[in-house]
């Protein structure tokens, strides 16, 4: 209980919060399209950096493992979810496989929320984790997108340009290569840009996320309680299952505890611009609201710390 | 002075490179991009993190024109948010934009 209210106390989570609120007071607050675009441009570069050069002193043994894990969830999460929308949310093959490519995909912006949460109650994730948001990325996408198979009346080919030419891979995978290749010896220099401000950077990203998500909110009355309640279950069941395989790859109680968070969120930059493309007929207002307006905020606020306990619970047993 | 159509297309932003790959097929040369802010029958815009919508402004000839509208509509109209029109144009140097 005292973490779940500790983890709704932090800057991060009361900066989203206050988007929300923004939004819903009709407030004229946004943050300008540019000024967004420099944050996410930022905050992807940054944490592609801190991976790269902890990969560069890692040894490739102490990766692999974690890095198949994440693979084998990336291939997971969408085939679930597919079913559960599929079975459970009366949903058609395409809406289906359009909220699948969300959930099998992952959220940048939940794992760095988790890997502040972590950080407070006083444990520390692997730094390569990074790395392995790289990985989680677009496979979920493709796997998910194989799902609505003939109905997917829009480009295949455009629709894997656009997941693996995405400015968040490009941005993320190009970092992870760049602190590699440097070293952290070499990134010393560039160090205090990118980590002093990056605090404060996430918390006004995370004013436009609220922006955002209260933008979606509107359309919860019309997406149904059903999806709702799903949207919340589906994060619930794959962030238990990564904390579990997190653990099994030998992650540490915050490592295990952020790779949950990172199975169980769903993406709200890589996959909506893809699913559009490869799945035009896909309803934007099912798959968008369930992944930025019940699961993002859903993890940030009680995801999060569940996973902590689970994962501190499974590394003491 | 010479008459031509004004094109003009609003739509997501993903629809930006087909666009302009529809343009190109049509022989039209030239054309003038901005980002475009709006409401419409479609409310949600899957591309919202993409960034704004984008209008897509050019003069091309009245033949030219009609066949752009008619492979826009066929391809795009079901299941995309865009508009597409046009509105007669005097242009100087109408040359310029025939093909």
């Amino acid at each position: 209980m005292e973490a779940l209210a500790d983890n709704l106390l932090s800057p991060v989570v009361l900066c989203f919060a206050l988007g929300i609120a923004a939004r819903l007071l009709r407030s004229d607050l946004s943050i300008p399209e540019p000024v967004y675009q420099g944050l996410s441009i930022y905050l992807l570069l940054a944490i592609g950096l801190k991976g790269g050069s902890a990969l560069a002193v890692a040894s490739p043994a102490e990766v692999a493992l974690p890095a198949a894990m994440t693979l084998l969830a990336g291939v997971l999460t969408p085939v679930s979810a597919f079913y559960i929308m599929r079975r459970f949310g009366r949903l058609d093959a395409t809406d289906s496989a359009a909220v699948a490519a969300h959930y099998g995909s992952v959220s940048v912006v939940t794992f760095l929320a988790a890997g502040e949460a972590v950080r407070r109650a006083g444990h520390a994730g692997e730094d390569f984790l990074p790395a392995l948001v790289a990985v989680l990325e677009v496979p979920g996408i493709i796997v998910a997108l194989l799902f609505a198979g003939s109905q997917a009346s829009g480009s295949w080919k455009r629709a894997l340009h656009e997941v693996a030419t995405g400015k968040s891979i490009v941005l993320l995978a190009g970092g992870l290569l760049i602190g590699m290749v440097a070293g952290p010896g070499r990134l010393e220099g560039v160090q205090p840009f990118f980590t002093s401000a990056f605090q404060g950077a996430l918390c006004l990203f995370m004013i436009e996320l609220g922006l955002a998500t209260g933008r979606r909110l509107r359309d919860l009355r019309h997406t149904g309680a059903r999806l709702v309640v799903l949207g919340c279950l589906l994060p619930l069941f794959h962030g238990a299952l990564g904390v579990v395989m997190g653990t099994l790859a030998g992650l540490s109680t915050g490592g295990a505890a952020v790779f949950g968070a990172m199975v169980g969120s769903a993406s709200y930059i890589a996959a909506p611009a893809a699913v559009r493309v490869a799945l035009p007929k896909a309803n934007p207002a099912c798959y968008l609201t369930l992944a930025l307006g019940v699961t993002f905020p859903f993890n940030l606020a009680i995801g999060v710390p569940l996973f902590l306990k689970l994962a501190s619970l499974l590394q003491n047993s | 002075m010479t008459t031509l159509q004004k094109l003009t297309m609003v739509g997501e932003r993903l629809l930006r490179d087909q666009l302009l790959d529809v343009l190109r097929r049509h022989g039209v040369s030239g054309w003038t991009i901005t980002l475009a802010e709006g409401e419409g029958s479609r409310g949600v815009r899957a591309s919202e993190w993409a960034g704004r919508n984008v209008q897509i402004d050019t003069l091309v000839s009245r033949e030219t024109a009609d066949a752009i509208l008619e492979e826009v509509s066929e391809r795009f109209f079901e299941d995309w948010a865009l508009i597409a029109y046009t509105v007669e144009a005097r242009v100087l140097r109408g040359d310029k934009y025939l093909s």
